[in-house]
């Protein structure tokens, strides 16, 4: 058994990517300016958000999510034992390293943490209500941006109301503007997450110490929501399904690529859809991460088909509903027993301090995902999108998508020539330029794309102790140490995360991207590196999920846990070694997963 | 003649002595049945430990197999026989404690005169009417049944030592029931039993025998459930042993049984341990307990399925909220019963390694929120879980 990952020093990519490091800003790459600091680090591979290759541009989202929860931690709430959480990009790969708080600063900390968490978790539900205005506004202004092409002559207005102010100067301050409206999303998604996080961990450590065996499963449905946002476009997907039954529209969804609402009935229906969708389809099939991530809104036919398995089974007699007070009602029967069960009313006090706390807190910790990586991106990406086609109509670049090959801070020398030359009326270097290095670094891309990179790099510590490493990413000194090969696991079996429970044999599929999802067929079980929340509609057809990352609260084991489908999450290599076809055994309450 | 034995008046006390004094009971008992589920705590008495415990059960709506306690009124009864009394008596002078052959001798003819001696008619006309009720319940002529003693001693800890515990399996028809019964109670004269009450300084007459007739189980599989984790004393979980077949292959050590871990309140398996279970004992058609050898793939096939053991431990729950402590149940599946309703509880008593240990309050300084976080921040979850 080896105690060490290898150096991110040592590492290999793939051949022919010379030069890979351009692609990102030279703080995020590993170097010898910082080597003794980073080589005596802990670093694990970001698959459960950024499991594939980054482009410059969606290493952004990376960056902007990685130092705004650093910054929370660090700066804001000052948590005792905690700093940032590193990134590194290394051959296009997200690898991150929670920072630690040197142990004699720790103590002078506990009261900035007790002052400023304790405003917060204080005043919780009004912070709350702000948020979500925020993010809403927040969300309108990178609406109202305008990416437009600059104009042949500037509009009457801006002469007769004395502004001066020309369209390519405009332009280049609603970029600046977009970006840093980019930055404040980055900043809400954070602001009450990792104190979310805090007061769920209170309540989970409060369960183990009482039940030493209990399963993480039966906290987690203790705390669990009902009615949450981030479930809302599959509830908004089966009422669209309803509605086409009883309009006698059913029948349009058959193909679900050519659907045409004709008559009173197709009106009636594309006005509830055209209802629904905003904001509720503004819906990645992904994780809202990468540009390829197809948004709702603008794949109906992703939708479309889900909408037809649905009328697919209200046509058979199904009932497709959420069974609400069903899941509330086993919600609560749940606390009362494990209550009961408590030695003593002081404990019983805490026991109800602790959940108490930890769902005022929660649904803001499963809601934040819908408004910020699913409603603020498809608006982010659809944003960058216009500017794109913009670039490419007035010849500043060959093809749209190649903004996606340039960092976000060289995109404003791109607009400088578009702005400098519209003025001038000239013409502009930028296609020329930026061709040949973004046909170089689109080929560099295309190579790291396709390279498997390492689980982790470094010196793992003793114990992984970060709180919120351990929460959302699974990560502990465990499953380090299944990762070094210590567990010896045998050959057909896999261990992760007992994420949602029940024990079922069946054909396993692997889905390693969105657009394969829709080849799962009915009972099988789905294989993948992780899920997204926006795959919910299938999850009536499998028998079970099992992803290679993930912890209790990642969006597989919430969805599965929702529709009743036994989950093992993280099990590290599930994908590598399960093949499609494969007959496997899914134990979601011990979290074994045996190939036979 | 044993000078220190506090037996010598015995032929004097018997035909007045009374094993329980009235403050016991609301009501003078007369009954010589009690119905299990009929029992009442004011019964216990006369039904002893094991029959109070059945009867107990019942009252918990726990899944107890039908039958009846005959109670110690009627054990009592026998003793109306004066000839019976002095001939028991004249043999109990007899003994000499040291010498344990001669006592073997001894008891084994007491028992011989208690099983010889006629039921008294009262007494047999109850527990035939008994027994033909059972049978009309369980809807089988002849119902089978088995045959326990359930002693029952006053100001004594352990009745169970203090008065031989006998059983008898798979009895078929009243007569035989009757002629069982009366070993029931003859196997407090057992050598044993005489042995421990003269080392311990109890009266012979401070025992008293109640006997249970219940309908006899025929078990797919057997076992044991703790109602909690016996590796860690986590009170959310129920551990479950499993075997085929009877309970006896576990309890003899031929057997290691299947070992689940089931949580009481998600209802759920979450750990389990299959053995190769090599051997059952059965019950033959004869009603003959038989050991069997298990073949092929059943060996290492759970003994119970995922619906089983969630059924079992939920009625373990149930016994351990009645009882207001953890538990140790004994259960079986019965073969003739449908799936969903064939797990049956045998016994339910306290738990006695974890509910003896003091329980540590995990908030000994009231619950102050922040404080709380703090500490969870500053001690890493790893240190904290096992």
């Amino acid at each position: 058994m080896n105690n060490s990952f290898p150096s991110p020093f040592e590492i290999e990519g793939p051949d022919g990517v010379e030069g890979w490091e351009e692609l990102y800003p030279y703080s995020s790459s590993f170097s010898e300016y910082r080597k003794d600091y980073e080589d005596n680090r802990f670093w694990f591979w970001d698959s459960m958000h950024w499991g594939k290759a980054l482009t410059p541009w969606d290493a952004t989202f990376m960056e902007a999510a990685l130092a705004a929860l650093s910054q929370m931690n660090s700066r804001h709430y000052r948590i005792p034992p905690a700093d940032g959480v590193d990134f590194r990009i290394l051959y296009g790969y997200a690898f991150l390293s929670p920072v630690g708080v040197d142990p004699s600063q720790i103590e002078a900390r506990v009261p900035q943490f007790m002052e400023r968490a304790g405003h917060y978790f204080g005043n919780w539900d009004s912070l709350y209500d702000n948020w979500l205005n925020k993010v809403k506004t927040t969300i309108e202004e990178i609406e109202s941006i305008n990416f437009d092409p600059l104009p042949e002559m500037e509009d009457l207005e801006v002469i007769t109301g004395g502004s001066a102010i020309g369209s390519g100067a405009t332009l280049m301050s609603e970029y600046n503007r977009f970006k840093d409206l980019i930055m404040q999303a980055w900043q809400f998604h954070f602001e009450f997450l990792n104190l979310g996080y805090a007061a769920y961990l209170d309540f989970f450590g409060f369960c183990k110490e009482a039940f030493p065996s209990i399963p993480d499963l039966g906290i987690a449905k203790m705390v669990a929501g009902v009615e949450v946002d981030l479930f809302r476009p599959n509830e908004e997907l089966k009422k669209l399904a309803q509605k086409a039954v009883d309009l006698g529209v059913a029948r349009n969804f058959d193909d679900p690529d050519n659907v045409t609402l004709d008559g009173e009935g197709g009106a009636q229906w594309q006005a509830a859809w055209d209802e629904a969708k905003d904001p509720w389809f503004n819906f990645t099939s992904g994780n809202g991460f990468y540009h390829f991530d197809k948004i709702w809104v603008e794949n109906p036919d992703i939708p479309y088909t889900f909408i037809r398995d649905y009328i697919a089974r209200i046509e058979a007699g199904e009932d497709i509903s959420r069974p609400i007070d069903a899941i509330r009602e086993e919600r609560d029967r749940v606390v009362s027993e494990y209550r009961d069960l408590l030695g003593s009313d002081e404990d019983r006090e805490a026991f109800d301090g602790k959940l108490g706390l930890a769902r005022v807190v929660f649904p803001y910790v499963e809601n934040h995902n819908f408004y910020i990586e699913h409603w603020t991106m498809s608006v982010v990406w659809r944003k960058l999108k216009e500017l794109g086609a913009t670039l490419e109509k007035d010849g500043l670049l060959a093809s749209a998508d190649d903004l996606l090959f340039i960092r976000r801070d060289e995109v404003n020398e791109v607009l400088w020539d578009y702005y400098a030359n519209w003025a001038v009326n000239a013409p502009t270097a930028s296609a020329a330029h930026w061709g040949p290095i973004i046909d170089r670094r689109r080929a560099i891309h295309a190579k790291l794309d396709g390279w498997q990179a390492p689980k982790a790099l470094g010196a793992p510590p003793e114990v992984i102790t970060e709180p919120f490493t351990i929460m959302l990413w699974g990560i502990t000194s465990e499953s380090v140490n299944n990762w070094l090969g210590s567990d010896g696991d045998a050959e057909n079996e896999l261990t992760g995360m007992a994420a949602s429970p029940g024990t079922v044999e069946g054909v396993a599929r692997i889905i390693n991207s969105p657009e394969e999802v829709n080849d799962l067929q009915q009972d099988e079980i789905l294989v993948a590196p992780i899920t997204a929340p926006s795959w919910a509609p299938v999850f009536p057809k499998i028998q079970a999920c099992v992803t290679d990352i993930g912890g209790m609260m990642s969006h597989a084991a919430i969805v599965c846990r929702e529709y009743g489908v036994p989950a093992v999450t993280g099990t590290g290599f599930g994908t590598d070694k399960i093949k499609t076809g494969d007959r496997i055994r899914v134990d979601g309450s011990s979290g074994k997963v045996t190939i036979l | 003649m044993c000078e220190s034995c506090p037996i010598v008046d015995w032929e004097h006390e018997l035909p007045t002595v009374r094993y329980f004094t009235a403050t016991k009971v609301d009501a003078e008992m007369t009954e010589h049945i009690v119905w299990f589920d009929r029992y009442e705590p004011a019964h216990k008495p006369f039904v002893g430990g094991k029959n109070a415990s059945l009867g107990e059960m019942m009252m918990a709506e726990l899944p107890v197999p039908p039958g009846f306690a005959v109670t110690t009124v009627a054990y009592d009864q026998i003793w109306q026989d004066a000839q019976l009394v002095t001939q028991v008596n004249d043999l109990l002078r007899a003994i000499d404690h040291d010498d344990h052959a001669g006592n073997r001798v001894i008891s084994d003819q007491i028992r011989t005169l208690i099983e010889a001696a006629p039921i008294p008619p009262e007494v047999a006309d109850d527990v035939r009417q008994a027994y033909a009720a059972l049978c009309t319940h369980c809807g089988i002529d002849d119902v089978p049944v088995a045959v326990r003693s359930s002693a029952t001693a006053e100001d004594m800890p352990d009745a169970s030592f203090a008065g031989q515990q006998d059983t008898f399996l798979w009895i078929v028809g009243a007569d035989a029931v009757l002629e069982n019964l009366r070993k029931c109670w003859s196997s407090i004269f057992t050598d044993r039993a005489i042995a421990y009450r003269h080392s311990m300084g109890y009266l012979h007459q401070s025992i008293a025998m109640s006997v249970g007739i219940q309908k006899m189980i025929d078990p797919i599989s057997s076992g044991v459930a703790f109602t909690l984790n016996p590796t860690n004393g986590d009170r959310s979980q129920v551990a479950i042993d499993a075997s085929w077949g009877l309970g006896e292959a576990v309890v003899s050590g031929e057997v290691t049984p299947d070992n689940f871990l089931v949580d009481k309140v998600l209802r759920e398996v979450i750990e389990r341990k299959i053995s190769d279970k090599g051997v059952e004992y059965c019950l033959t058609d004869d009603g003959v307990v038989e050991k069997l050898e298990v073949t092929g793939a059943r060996r290492k096939r759970p003994a119970v399925t995922d619906d089983d053991l969630t059924a079992i431990a939920i009625l373990a729950r149930r016994a351990e909220k009645h009882y207001g402590c953890p538990q140790d149940v004994e259960w079986a599946l019965d073969k003739h019963l449908p799936p969903g309703e064939n797990v049956v509880m045998l016994q339910s008593r306290p738990e006695t390694v974890w509910s003896q240990k003091p329980k540590t309050p995990i908030t000994t300084d009231g619950y102050d929120p922040m404080k709380s976080i703090v500490s969870t921040l500053m001690t890493p979850l790893n240190n904290k879980t096992d």
